[in-house]
This record gives structure tokens, sequence and C-alpha cells, in this order.
């Protein structure tokens, strides 16, 4: 008999379509971000929608003002940081190492002047979370995300280091320590388009 | 169903979506005001859920060169099927001539042990599985070798073309309406993605039970 799969052992794991264990890993984390993501946006919708109508007929209540277009620049930024950080993943297939380096660079500097204009914004707002349950859960949304792209940024740091060092290579497994904070970068972008839409313009 | 951040490439096209997505929510915001941005959320979202359900049909071909071999060799492709007497026949009568014979028996998981990478259980099937096969051809004269493939039937086609590379293709199905290999169009997307000549066999396990019973 020429099948010996089962014998007396376990049997040899066949895994060119199996998940990675690690690929596994970052799906679960993103499914429970988006369950933490969407209790946030509840709490926003609910204050928005379900307290007090009359004075929630403009949005944001008086006196409240957003700064739309600074977060619109913010916004922009955030996309780019998309393109550059595909950039990179694509150079690195095309075992294109100063394309990698360069992209993850570009993607880190984005995500923190990101970060920085959200700070000045956060210091000339004219309120604070403590403020009616719209500074609440504006703060609580937008700190949120300002939160995941810091650990964002801590993993393109971590990954542009490796990537000086040269760890990389244009084999899927070998580049999978970009490819996994690449898709967590792509996941919070998406979740800022959800936030600046919802939050700063409808 | 689609994966939206299977890669990072497919996250990045993920995030053009949500982009182009949220900026027509926010012009009908815009324009009509909050609650037809929530309805043109929702017919969008509804859009954007369709595409994710819908499965790639064809999918990229195998990158594999083909050369012919001295004895003629044939992968046989198929699962519950794989104990059946019609393809048991094929085989017999396409071996006549003593070509080598690789029966490969892909070990079909659910989704959730799947993701769980819990594949024990469906490779035991399998197995099971293969060995009632090979003994049947073994007894018709067919030395035949075997082999427990990927979970993904086309996967395990792909995995076989790279160590066996053979010479023509049979797969086995469940007649229609009963496959779900029919069903998801796998016949097509085969003869597709393989330049190789390609026999399907059905096989009716109810139909042929019944006719040893009765």
């Amino acid at each position: 008999m020429a099948v010996d799969a089962h014998a007396a052992h376990p049997p040899v794991a066949n895994k060119s379509s199996r998940v990675d264990a690690r690929l596994l890993g970052i799906y679960i984390f993103i499914a429970s971000e988006v369950m933490l993501f969407g209790s946030f946006f509840t709490a926003y919708f609910f204050a928005r929608v379900v307290v007090g109508p009359k004075e929630y007929a403009t949005w944001p209540p008086e006196p409240f003002e957003l700064p739309v277009y600074l977060a619109l620049l913010n916004t922009i930024i955030l996309m780019t940081s998309s393109f550059t950080m595909h950039w990179a993943l694509q150079s690195i297939k095309r075992n294109n190492r100063a394309g990698l380096i360069a992209g993850l660079l570009l993607t880190f500097l984005l995500g923190s002047t990101f970060l920085l204009i959200q700070a000045r914004e956060y210091t000339r707002l004219g309120f604070s979370p403590s403020d009616l349950a719209f500074g609440s859960t504006f703060y609580g949304l937008t700190g949120l995300h300002g939160m995941h792209v810091f650990i964002g940024l801590n993993l393109l740091a971590y990954a542009l280091i490796r990537a000086v060092r040269g760890h990389y290579g244009p084999a899927p497994h070998d580049h999978l320590g970009v490819e996994i904070p690449g898709i967590y970068w792509h996941f919070v972008d998406v979740m800022w388009i959800v936030v600046y839409t919802t939050v700063y313009v409808v | 169903m689609r994966n939206p951040f299977r890669s990072e490439a497919e996250a990045f096209s993920f995030v053009i979506v949500a982009a182009l997505v949220f900026l027509v929510v926010a012009l009908v915001g815009a324009a009509f005001g909050g609650w037809w941005a929530l309805a043109a959320f929702l017919v969008l979202a509804v859009g954007v859920g369709v595409w994710m359900r819908s499965e790639p049909k064809v999918r990229e071909p195998a990158v594999w060169s083909h050369r012919p071999h001295e004895r003629r060799r044939i992968l046989v492709i198929a699962n519950e099927t794989v104990a059946g007497e019609a393809l048991r026949s094929e085989i017999v009568q396409r071996a006549e001539d003593g070509a080598e014979v690789l029966v490969v028996c892909p070990a079909l998981n659910s989704p959730w042990r799947h993701w769980a990478s819990d594949e024990d259980h469906a490779r035991d099937e399998a197995h099971g599985r293969l060995e009632a096969s090979l003994s049947a051809l073994a007894a018709a004269g067919v030395q035949a070798r075997g082999e427990i493939g990927d979970a993904d039937p086309l996967q395990a086609i792909e995995d076989c073309c790279r160590t066996f590379d053979p010479d023509e293709l049979i797969i086995s199905t469940h007649p229609p309406g009963r496959s779900n290999w029919l069903e998801r169009g796998f016949i097509e997307v085969v003869r597709a993605a393989y330049d190789l000549p390609i026999a399907h066999v059905v096989v009716d396990l109810e139909a042929e039970a019944a006719l040893r019973a009765g």
C-alpha cells in the first residue's frame, strides 16, 4: 500500500492552502478591532440620534465646531500613507530593498504627521472629553483611532529597522513581517475614512 | 467569501473601495442630509457585501511546464467518489498500457476546521477512502499510488502538477445537483488553468449502492 499518511504519527501538514498562524492572528485581531470600533460608533450614533433630537438638530451641536478641512488634510495624508505602504510591499516582492525602505519610511513619516496634526487639533478644539456626550464620543472615537495609528507606527518602525538590516526577501514567507503591519495599517486607514465621514462630514 | 484583509494587496484595494464608498456617502449627505447619507451607505454596503460573497471564478494557472514522459502519467482527483465503480473502470481502461497512476484525495474540511488548521479528521476520512480505492485498483491489476491532497482541490492539483507532472487528468465528481465541485464550476476552472487532456467522470454512489443491493 502506498498510502502512509497516518501510520503511527500525526500526518504531515499540507500547508499550501492553509491559513498561516501569523496571518490568522492578525485576522482575529482585526475582527476584534472591528467590534471595538463598532462599540464606539454605537455610542457615537446613540448620542447623535437618540439623545435629545431638539438639541442635536444640527451636528455638531452648538457651540461645538469641528475643523473639517484640517481633518480632510489628515485624511489625504493617511490615504497617501496607504499608497506608500503598498509601494513598500510591491518593492520587496520585486526584490527592491531600497523601495521597501523608502516606502516604509514615507509611511512612517506620513503616519507621524497625521498624529501630530491630530494632537494639534485637540489643543485648539476648545472643548474636552467631559463636555457633553458629543465631547466624550468625539474624543473617544478619534482618540481610539489615534491610539491605533500610534500602534501602527510602532509596527512600522520595527519593520523599517528590520528592512534596513536586510531581514526581508521577495518570497512570500520572507516578507510576512511587512505584510502583516501593512494589513494592519490599511485597516487603520479604513477606520479613519469611516470616522472622518461620520464624525466630521455627515 | 472574500476576506478584504487576506493580504496587504487586498487590504489596499479595500482602502480604495472604502474611500469611494464614503466619498459617495459624504456627497449624498452634503446634498440631501444625514438620513439620505445613511440610505446611500446601506445600499453601497449591500453592494460591497454581494461583491465580497462572490468568489473569483478563475484563478491564475499554476506556473508549470509539462514534458511528456516515456510512461504516461495519469493524475486522478476524487474525494468521496474515489471508491466509486465508474471511476475505477475509467482508471483501469485508461491505464491499460501500463500508465503510472496517482490518485489524489483532497482532505475536504469544514470552513471552521480549515481556519483553525484542524485537518486531522478530514485527512483520516480521506485516507480511509483512498485506501479502499487503491485496494480495488490493485485487485483490477492497476498499480496506483495514493496521496491525500490539499483541502482545496485546485490547490491539490497544483501541488501534484509540480511533483508528479501528469500527462492527463481524471476528475471524479458526484452527479450534477449533488456535487459541490460542479456547483462551483471546478471542472471549467481546471480546464481553463491546465492545458492537459481532462476526463470528467460522474460517479453516482447511491445508484451504485442500489445496484449492488438489488
